[in-house]
């Protein structure tokens, strides 16, 4: 309407919360997939229950899915709300408390029954008390709305209630003036083998975005521009979609097969499910009988020369520990990527945490050493996955890759890299020297022994997890030789720092505090450190990609300021690797919820401690 | 390369450089050695073949082969040799392990690689005991065996190995004797032929831990009477002086002698395509009237895991071309920053 005032915003956050079946996920997608196409820069964060589809209505059965967009560069999907759509009364419960003060509340009003009610624990109906009057709420028959919009057609009342995260989509797209094409050609593709659903969903979508047009409920029309991205061509992405690229790109730029043995868990599956569909790529995927054995065949196909990778978290990792020390002491190629959930056991499936860091450090018997690299960004993935698959073909050892479930389901606009870009991988064999193949003989620089694999004539030889003799590989009982080895295998992983560029320090490269840290906190960190230098205050920030070993020149880095601060989401593991490598007094900021840091929460430490 | 490019190997061609270290007396040096007499006759350049093994006596084997060898860890042969193979499905791939290994600690590894019908050839040294931690009762011990973890007696209930292949939907079930080598190498030869995951139960006798565990089967006085000799098609007699034979009645084996009431047509013929049949011999060794029935239990040709993987990824880039990393990794949604 030409009459409506517009607001310019520079970010904004909206939580989508519903039912587990309400198609929360769906409209986040959708709504990223339109801001990204306008140009905003955006991070998102679904956060649902492990249970598929709990009760109808109770408070377990939430899922939500939380999206900032913006038209400057962001690092995070946000901390607290803006706008909150709320499908029912147990979404109200369990996400209203992040919802800002004045903050737009939008709720479905024909689902706040006496029954939902009841299961969300509601004493009386918010939406008729005064228990909201901190905030703007729009209280609507959405569900009745959609019924109106789909009077004259043949579908099912099931299929016309399932509409409704469509109609909260159009509102939503009318509030921020975004277009609907993109999401009506999405639905069309989508559906096409069922135009009616097309037809459904288009009205429902419509329908919304009418009813923002029309009632004068809303006031305000809110518009966010373009973020100055760098100028290229970008693509959403989440950490487990690049993480799958990642191992793709790294086998063609090795010119070796992908192999990936697994096994379903969550947060990991979906690396899995993705890589299943690359047959045309010569793909391999084997969902094993379990963890083991997923871990398992991906050595042995390592044996036989592929780029073997296998996948998991936290408690399928702990199943692999004992093939992945066979992995070390045969020293084949090897990547094991954890998604890490929050522990300990089962703990919580869905939910983010940081806390295998010393599983992949020390999880194994023995002196069993390997390299540990750990993704900032959901872009990020792809890199670091490409860099830990080069790392194992070069060195001859499993590598780990730390993500969590933050990233691998959380998204981003992502340049896309161009193929000529990505450095190549050296996946070179051995050769016969005089006759015959020692299988432990190393390379003097990198100490990689060389791979010799089944069907290559003259260079058959044995390994194993017995202990190996230097050179010969065969099995040994020696003291001096498994001292020996003991130690080569670790000098291996050491010598890997020639592999790490120059560390980076965000902000001034000496000061008052400098915040370190690994893995998905680096959107919290960056955002918090940011926002104390335009304070004015002396404060830097690094990211550390390796984790194991740690770059050589870190420490002359920290020794640059006053106090060194380490947030994890964990109870402080990167922190004792740090203190003990160069015994400075760090501190750390640990909050073990779930949940990724929230912005707020690292201000909050670095000002107590500046 | 085909066949007649496969330069003609001998046995000394499957020898390694390493002392072997099994206790004098093993019946594992027979199965060492017979399998070193059959690998040549395959046909298979010696480059192509792997030896993977888990952990115990019998899965040192590896090392005294001079093949590609991966003696990996305890019960965990089978997912790595599907590793082996999936990679590589040109590879001729066996799987070298103990009763303890594959039935034990590996049972679940065992049991889907039977399933998947990978052409793998497993070869499982059943001594009714674990050797190399000295001596305690495995799955397939005896009920209430004393040994040193079962001091009065194993509640265990063991495995019949047959049945639990049989169990699997396994395509190949056979079984030999250590200590019948030409029986031992035709078995080997059998396994390799057969295109699926074949599963070969050696009788083998630990002479430190459990000694005459086979005795039944292997002393000559008693052998005859004790042997069935499995051969498709044909009826089954048995024994010393070649009159005894099994009759079916109802689903229930029974030993006849052959000559006054039961002429030779009475007897049951062998198929080793019938499944239920399989079932009904792979039986024979709780009944102690009955043989022990030698030789091919069961085979059948069903699709391999790696064909068929093979195929998915053959007419994948039939359908939908070569895969385009660059095209990939652009996606379908994408838009430009100026």
């Amino acid at each position: 309407m030409s009459d409506q005032k517009v607001e310019t915003l520079e970010s904004v956050v909206i939580r989508f919360a519903g039912d587990s079946g309400d198609g929360m996920q769906l409209m986040g997608d959708r709504f990223t997939n339109t801001a990204a196409l306008v140009g905003n820069d955006l991070g998102t964060f679904p956060d649902f229950p492990a249970e598929i589809r709990a009760p109808a209505g109770s408070l377990a059965g939430v899922s939500a899915f939380q999206l900032q967009f913006s038209s400057r560069d962001i690092f995070t999907p946000g901390d607290n709300l803006d706008v909150l759509v709320a499908m029912n009364p147990a979404a109200l419960k369990m996400h209203i408390k992040d919802l800002k003060a004045g903050g737009i509340l939008i709720a479905n009003k024909s689902n706040f029954t006496a029954k939902n009610l009841k299961l969300a624990v509601w004493e009386s109906n918010p939406l008729e008390d005064d228990s909201l009057n901190d905030y703007q709420v729009h209280d609507i028959e959405i569900s009745r709305l959609v019924v109106n919009a789909m009077e004259d057609m043949d579908v099912t009342s099931k299929t016309v209630e399932r509409t409704k995260n469509f109609f909260g989509l159009g509102l939503l797209y009318w509030m921020y003036g975004r277009p609907m094409e993109p999401t009506v050609e999405w639905l069309e593709k989508k559906f096409k083998k069922r135009p009616e659903l097309i037809e459904a969903n288009t009205r429902a979508l419509k329908a919304g975005y009418n009813f923002g047009d029309i009632t004068e409920s809303f006031a305000v029309q809110y518009e966010v521009g373009p973020a100055p991205l760098e100028p290229g061509t970008y693509r959403n992405i989440t950490g487990n979609y690049a993480t799958g690229l990642g191992l793709v790109a790294a086998a063609q730029n090795s010119k070796r097969p992908l192999y990936y043995g697994g096994y379903p868990i969550t947060p990991a599956s979906d690396i899995l499910h993705q890589l299943s569909h690359y047959r045309n790529f010569g793909v391999k995927t084997f969902q094993a009988e379990d963890e083991i054995a997923g871990v398992g065949s991906a050595v042995g196909a390592a044996f036989a020369g592929s780029l073997a990778v296998t996948a998991s978290s936290g408690p399928g990792i702990c199943l692999k520990g004992e093939v992945i020390g066979l992995a070390v002491i045969t020293e084949l190629p090897l990547v094991v990527i954890n998604v890490q959930r929050a522990g300990p056991s089962t703990g919580m499936p869905t939910k983010t945490e940081q806390a295998d860091l010393f599983l992949a450090m020390y999880g194994r018997n023995g002196e069993s050493p390997a390299p540990v690299l750990a993704p900032s960004t959901p872009g990020d993935c792809f890199f670091t996955t490409h860099e830990a698959c080069r790392i194992a073909l070069k060195y001859m050892t499993p590598v780990f890759v730390l993500t969590d479930a933050f990233l691998a389901n959380g998204s981003e606009p992502w340049m896309i890299p161009s193929l000529d870009d990505i450095p190549p991988i050296d996946s070179s064999f051995a050769e016969m020297r005089d006759g015959q193949y020692m299988p432990y003989e190393r390379d003097e620089e990198t100490l990689a022994r060389e791979w010799a694999i089944p069907g290559m004539a003259g260079l058959e030889h044995r390994i194993g997890g017995l202990e190996r003799e230097h050179i010969s590989g065969n099995v040994s009982y020696d003291p001096d030789n498994h001292d020996l080895m003991v130690r080569l295998r670790a000098e291996k992983v050491a010598g890997m720092t020639r592999e790490i560029p120059p560390t980076e320090v965000y902000g001034d490269a000496t000061g008052d505090l400098l915040v370190l840290g690994w893995g998905s906190t680096f959107g919290a960190i960056r955002t918090s450190v940011e926002a104390l230098r335009s304070e004015g205050k002396s404060v830097s920030h690094t990211h550390l990609k390796w984790l194991n070993p740690l770059p050589a020149d870190l420490g002359e880095h920290l020794l640059k300021f006053q106090k060194v601060l380490i947030p994890e989401v964990n109870s402080g593991q990167l922190i004792k690797l740090i203190r003990s490598e160069f015994l400075i007094d760090a501190e750390g900021l640990n909050l073990v919820r779930g949940k990724p840091f929230r912005k707020s929460q690292i201000i909050a430490k670095m000002k107590e401690i500046l | 390369m085909t066949e007649t490019d496969v330069p003609t190997l001998t046995r000394k061609d499957f020898v390694s450089d390493q002392d072997v270290r099994w206790c004098p007396g093993c019946g594992d040096y027979s199965i060492l050695a017979q399998t070193q007499k059959t690998m040549p006759e395959l046909g298979v350049p010696k480059e192509k073949f792997v030896f993977v093994a888990g952990i115990g006596c019998s899965s040192r084997f590896p090392y005294y082969m001079d093949t590609f060898g991966f003696h990996t860890i305890h019960g965990r042969a089978p997912a790595i040799a599907s590793g082996v193979k999936l990679a590589n499905p040109d590879l001729s791939v066996w799987v070298i392990t103990g009763d303890g290994d594959a039935l034990s600690i590996g049972g679940n590894h065992l049991i889907h690689l039977l399933r998947r019908n990978l052409d793998i050839n497993i070869v499982l040294f059943n001594n009714e005991i674990y050797g190399l931690t000295k001596g305690q009762y495995s799955p397939t011990s005896e009920f209430g065996k004393k040994t040193k973890s079962s001091p009065f007696g194993s509640l265990d209930r063991p495995f019949n190995p047959p049945s639990v292949a049989l169990g699997t939907q396994s395509t190949f079930v056979a079984r030999t004797v250590d200590s019948n080598t030409a029986h031992l190498q035709a078995s080997l030869k059998r396994a390799y032929e057969h295109k699926g995951t074949s599963f070969l139960e050696v009788y083998q006798n630990c002479l430190i831990y459990n000694d005459g565990a086979f005795s039944h089967v292997t002393d000559k006085a008693v052998k005859d009477d004790n042997i069935l000799d499995l051969q498709h098609g044909q009826p089954m007699v048995f024994g010393g002086e070649g009159d005894k034979g099994i009759r079916l009645d109802g689903f229930t084996a029974e030993v006849v002698t052959v000559g006054k009431d039961v002429s030779m047509d009475d007897l049951l013929v062998h198929d080793e395509h019938d499944k239920n049949l399989a079932a009904i011999l792979a039986n024979f060794t709780e009944d102690e009237s009955l043989p022990t029935p030698l030789g091919v239990i069961f085979s059948e040709e069903q699709p391999n895991y790696e064909a068929l993987m093979t195929k998915q990824i053959e007419s994948a880039k039939e359908k939908l071309g070569e895969g385009d990393l660059q095209q990939l990794i652009i996606g379908t949604d994408t838009w430009e920053v100026a």
